[in-house]
This record gives structure tokens, C-alpha cells and sequence, in this order.
């Protein structure tokens, strides 16, 4: 079975990758899992400078999923640089770098301080955070804006050689209308969907839960509406689509797969166990035994034949 | 005091499962390595169901105590996950990761000249506190255990804890059994009349934040160092997702990875106690 897929001219050894943000900077998980065994290890988002992130409580569960408001607490990219690069670099599979900013500037910084120092296997463009505040646009989110979309995917992929991700949010009211201007200007893939805006309430206490009001929630609750999100912009986009949200089983990964996505992301499923990576790949694997399919791209967007 | 035992993600039979005091259970485990190489004050994390999306992520719990293989953890029912916990059955299996965080330190009962272990447990906090006595019984010269609840039903290892050889104060707010009213107050009390050498002492205490954030106080005063056990909304437990953040003099740390066990000085307890 060849478990292989391409994203530009990079390839991936399976098409099971974890999501950024729920990995640490793989170093978290290498008392529990083969890192080299990962399809791709995405790092926690980066911002140019450090980032003290959002008042807790950060992180709170609901039904079938979670809740949080991280804030891209990061301690910036030359210290990932200096740290944690030397051990990235070695775990023996594709390290995918995110990176965000607030303004289109800081994206570009970031990718000039990554072309200058190290060589990534691609860079995922974080555009869709709901933690935070975009400047230079007029919505809330640059995923939420095509045209600004477009300017911060064309300046980053003029800086950088390897494959550029755009990941997108499901906050819009048509997201192929951004999925297909990321395409336009040079995105090699789009990943989609980050978390969708959530909050939780505390009724006793009258107060909400998250010490920033509002997050992004994650996890089993949202995987029906990421479904269908990849699906629309499978049939919207010719370039390979990165299928997130709530993914914790080798049947949920066939179903994105179904959907067009060419690789999904475990996200929530690393939080709520360490070592929940290894069953995934070893389901999703046994179910494409089980349908006979012996290359994953007989999968992809299958669900329209 | 710190040994490095490997965390892992293992799945083990329950040995036992009961009630202890309203709404306060023990559970079981057969866990041999845990049980024999943790530290009082550090945690597991246990999934109260598997195969299913709700509950969705783990339960983390002090570990209480060891008695021979079995890994014994003190837990209240306060939601849905530790309802389904209460419920489980001897013989069955549960899956847990641990052990997770670092634990007290101990080094200052055997400092020269600091000989006294004051102990502070709130509510189901007495959880990782029980074992750090075990030690202190042996290594400080006196301890003292205050345990504080809101009434006398949940009121638990008072008696086991006098075995052990040391002296157990105890304050509801109710009035139903010991002192009437917070056990910090009941404390400071104490402190006043008994403490004539603070440098000798070492507060050592788990609860709810507003309880650590007086008794900080009260260790402000009387200079006396001391170190808290935090509770948090956790997600993975492994320093990752940068859920657990609390605010301290240095800006934020983790309470999984970083504690949960803190220096009482080192909390922005003004911010804790908001945030």
C-alpha cells in the first residue's frame, strides 16, 4: 500500500499529519510516540517577537469538544530557531513551520527570518486564528478578507521556496471565495478549518468560562461542518486540500479523505491522549486495506464519483 | 525529591472503588511503577470513559496515596467525568497517563534549623497532601495538618492522619465539627500562639485558590516559606496545548509542566485568584 502524497514538489511518507498547536514542538510527545512515524509535524504557531498569550482559564471542555483561547503564547521565532529547530530537524519526517502575524508585515519578517536561517519542508500560513486581532484588514481575521488573503500569500511565497499552506477559517460566509484567492496568489495547499469562534458560560457564576470571553473550539463537535467545508472547497480549488477538525479515528480521516482532502491533521485527539497519533495512522491504514485501496489519491474526493 | 519517572499512557485494573464521604471516592489501581516512584504532590490523568467523544479529555487527579501496588487516588464528584468515574467497577480497566508534574519539595524540612511542616488541605486538596505527610511524620520534627471543609461530611482521613503520629486541626464552615469558619483563619490562630520560630517552618498546602491566596498572605506576614498545589482547566497534561497558564512574578507558567506544585511567593495571586 503506498501511503505517499505529494504537496508541491515535497513528499510526505503517509497523508496523516498532526495540527498545529496540539503537537508543542514535537518534543512534548517523544516519550510517546515514534516522531519519525508522523506524516508531518506541524509546529505550534510562531510570531516574530514573543507573545504572552491570552489570561487564563485558556482551555475548557463542552460536548464533544474543546474550547480554548490560547493566544498564540509563543516565545517567537528565533527562539524556536535557536531551540527547538536542531531537535525538529532530526526526527526523521516533514516538519511543516506556522507561522502568523498581525499585520502582513510581521507575516513577511517571519518568513525572511525562516528563509534566511532554516529549510522547513513547507510553511502554514496561519491567517485564521480567532484568538486574535488582525491589523489591515477590515474584518477581524485576514482568512476572512480574499483580497488580503491574496497580498499576505503572495509576499510570504515571494520569500520562501518550499510549499506555502494557507490555513483557513470556517468564519466567513463562503469560504471558497478565500480558499480560491489563496490559490490565486501561490498557496500551494489550503488547510482548513481552524476553530470555529465558540463560548462557554458559567451559569453559577454568571461569567464566562475563558478568561478572554470568547475562543475557538475544536474537537468531534465541529468534524460534521469541517467536512463540508472541505468538500466545497475541494470542488472550488485545483490545488491539494488539507482536511481539519475533529479527527480521532482512522474512519474520520477516510471520511475527510472522501470529502478531498488530500492529508488530514489530528488536532484535539493529541490533547486528550498522547499517544492517540499511533492508533490513528493504524486505523486509517487498516481501513484502506480492508476498501483495497493501494494509492491514497483513489480516496481523494471520492465522495463525487 | 523530584525522581524522574517516565510518563506514559498505560491501562490498568481497578482494584477498588469506594465511597469514602459524601461525594468524596477512592479509587484503586493496580500501578506498581507509579505507586513506587512518584513524588506527593504529582498528578495523573485519567479518562473517565474511552471510545467516546464525550467526555472528551482526561481528569487530572493528585495522587494520594500507595498501598503496596495499588495506586490510590481521592477524587470528588463534581461533574459529569467524575460521576462516570465514581461509577466504575472493580476489575475494570482505566486508562491513564501520568506521572505528570513535579511534586513538593522537601528539602526544607531537612535544612538546618527548619523543622516544621505546616500542612493546609482544603476540601478534596487533602488528595496529594495525605502522602506528603507520610514523609513529613518521619522527617520533620512536628507537623501539623489543618484540613478545611464546609461541613463534617466531608471530612476525610482525619483519623487516619493521628495515626500517623501528628497533630490534625480542623475548621467547617459550618461549625459542625472542629473550629467554625475558614480554616485559614483557624491557621493564623494557631500560627500566633504555637509558631515562635517562622524560619523553622515550611507551609506546605491544596485547595481552592482563594484559601492558597489567604494563606499566602498569612505566610507574608509571618514570613514563612511554603509551596501550593494548583488546580487548573488542563487539557493534554504534557506542557503542550498551554492551557493550564497561571500568572506568576515571571510572567506565565504551566501548571502541568511547571508545577502543579509552586512556590506560594512565586503566584500573582491577585491575578489568580481574577483570572
Amino acid at each position: 500500500m503506498d501511503l505517499k502524497i505529494k504537496i508541491g514538489k515535497i513528499t510526505f511518507k503517509n497523508p496523516v499529519w498532526v495540527a498545529s498547536g496540539t503537537f508543542g514542538y514535537g518534543k512534548e510527545f517523544e516519550d510517546f510516540l515514534d516522531l519519525g512515524s508522523v506524516g508531518a509535524v506541524i509546529t505550534k504557531t510562531l510570531t516574530l517577537n514573543a507573545r504572552e498569550g491570552n489570561p487564563p482559564p485558556r482551555i475548557v471542555e463542552t460536548p464533544s469538544g474543546l474550547l480554548n483561547s490560547i493566544g498564540l503564547e509563543n516565545q517567537g521565532i528565533d527562539h524556536f530557531i535557536r531551540e527547538y529547530w536542531p531537535f525538529l530537524k532530526k526526527i526523521g519526517t516533514k516538519v511543516i513551520i506556522s507561522i502568523t502575524g498581525t499585520g502582513r508585515e510581521e507575516f513577511v519578517r517571519c518568513a525572511e527570518r525562516i528563509a534566511g536561517e532554516i529549510r522547513p519542508d513547507a510553511v502554514e500560513i496561519n491567517l485564521s486564528c480567532p484568538n486574535v486581532t488582525h491589523r489591515g484588514t477590515r474584518f477581524r481575521l485576514m482568512a476572512q478578507d480574499p483580497v488580503t488573503t491574496g497580498k499576505v500569500i503572495t509576499a510570504v511565497r515571494k520569500r520562501i521556496g518550499c510549499p506555502v499552506i494557507a490555513k483557513l477559517t470556517p468564519d466567513v460566509t463562503d469560504i471558497t471565495v478565500v480558499a480560491r484567492a489563496a490559490e490565486s496568489a501561490g498557496a500551494d495547499a489550503v488547510s482548513l478549518v481552524n476553530t470555529y469562534p465558540a463560548m462557554a458560560v458559567d451559569a453559577e457564576e454568571m461569567r464566562p468560562v475563558l478568561g478572554n470571553m470568547t475562543g475557538g473550539l475544536s474537537g468531534p463537535a465541529i468534524k460534521p461542518m469541517a467536512l463540508k467545508a472541505v468538500w466545497d472547497v475541494y470542488n472550488s480549488v485545483k490545488v491539494p486540500v488539507i482536511g481539519i477538525g475533529g479527527v480521532m479515528t482512522g474512519k474520520d480521516c477516510a471520511e475527510f479523505v472522501l470529502c478531498g482532502a488530500r492529508a488530514v491533521q489530528v488536532g484535539t485527539a493529541n490533547l486528550a491522549d498522547p499517544v492517540a497519533y499511533a492508533r490513528i495512522l493504524d486505523e486509517f491504514t487498516a481501513y484502506l486495506k480492508k476498501k483495497k485501496i493501494k494509492k491514497i489519491k483513489d480516496l481523494v474526493g471520492r465522495l463525487g464519483t | 525529591m523530584n525522581r524522574k519517572t517516565e510518563k506514559k499512557v498505560v491501562k490498568r485494573r481497578i482494584l477498588s472503588n469506594k465511597k469514602v464521604a459524601e461525594d468524596h471516592y477512592v479509587m484503586k489501581i493496580e500501578a506498581p511503577r507509579i505507586a513506587r516512584d512518584f513524588s506527593p504532590g504529582q498528578f495523573v490523568a485519567v479518562k473517565a470513559r474511552e471510545k467516546v467523544t464525550d467526555p472528551l479529555i482526561r481528569i487530572p487527579l493528585g495522587i494520594h496515596r500507595t498501598r503496596g501496588k495499588g495506586l490510590e487516588l481521592l477524587y470528588k464528584v463534581v461533574g459529569p467525568g467524575t460521576a462516570l468515574l465514581s461509577a466504575k467497577k472493580t476489575g475494570e480497566k482505566i486508562d491513564m497517563l501520568g506521572p505528570l508534574g513535579n511534586g513538593f519539595d522537601l528539602s526544607p524540612l531537612t535544612a538546618a534549623g527548619k523543622k516544621t511542616a505546616v500542612i493546609v488541605a482544603g476540601g478534596h486538596g487533602i488528595a496529594p497532601l495525605y502522602p506528603l505527610a507520610e514523609i513529613t511524620a518521619k522527617k520533620a520534627e512536628r507537623t501539623e495538618f489543618f484540613i478545611g471543609t464546609d461541613t463534617k461530611d466531608h471530612v476525610v482521613r482525619a483519623e487516619e492522619l493521628k495515626k500517623l503520629g501528628i497533630r490534625v486541626h480542623i475548621a467547617t464552615e459550618d461549625g459542625s465539627r472542629g473550629f467554625k469558619g475558614y480554616v485559614t483563619e483557624l491557621l493564623k490562630k494557631q500560627l500566633k500562639r504555637t509558631t515562635k520560630h517562622e524560619t523553622r517552618t515550611t507551609l506546605y498546602a491544596c485547595g481552592p485558590r482563594p484559601m492558597l491566596a489567604a494563606l499566602a498572605e498569612i505566610a507574608g506576614e509571618m514570613k514563612i516559606s511554603g509551596q501550593v498545589s494548583l488546580d487548573a482547566y488542563m487539557a493534554c497534561g504534557i506542557g503542550a496545548c498551554l492551557g493550564c497558564a497561571i500568572r506568576t512574578v515571571d510572567g506565565y507558567k504551566l501548571v502541568c509542566k511547571d508545577g502543579p506544585v509552586f512556590d506560594v511567593h512565586e503566584i500573582d495571586w491577585k491575578r489568580a485568584l481574577r483570572e
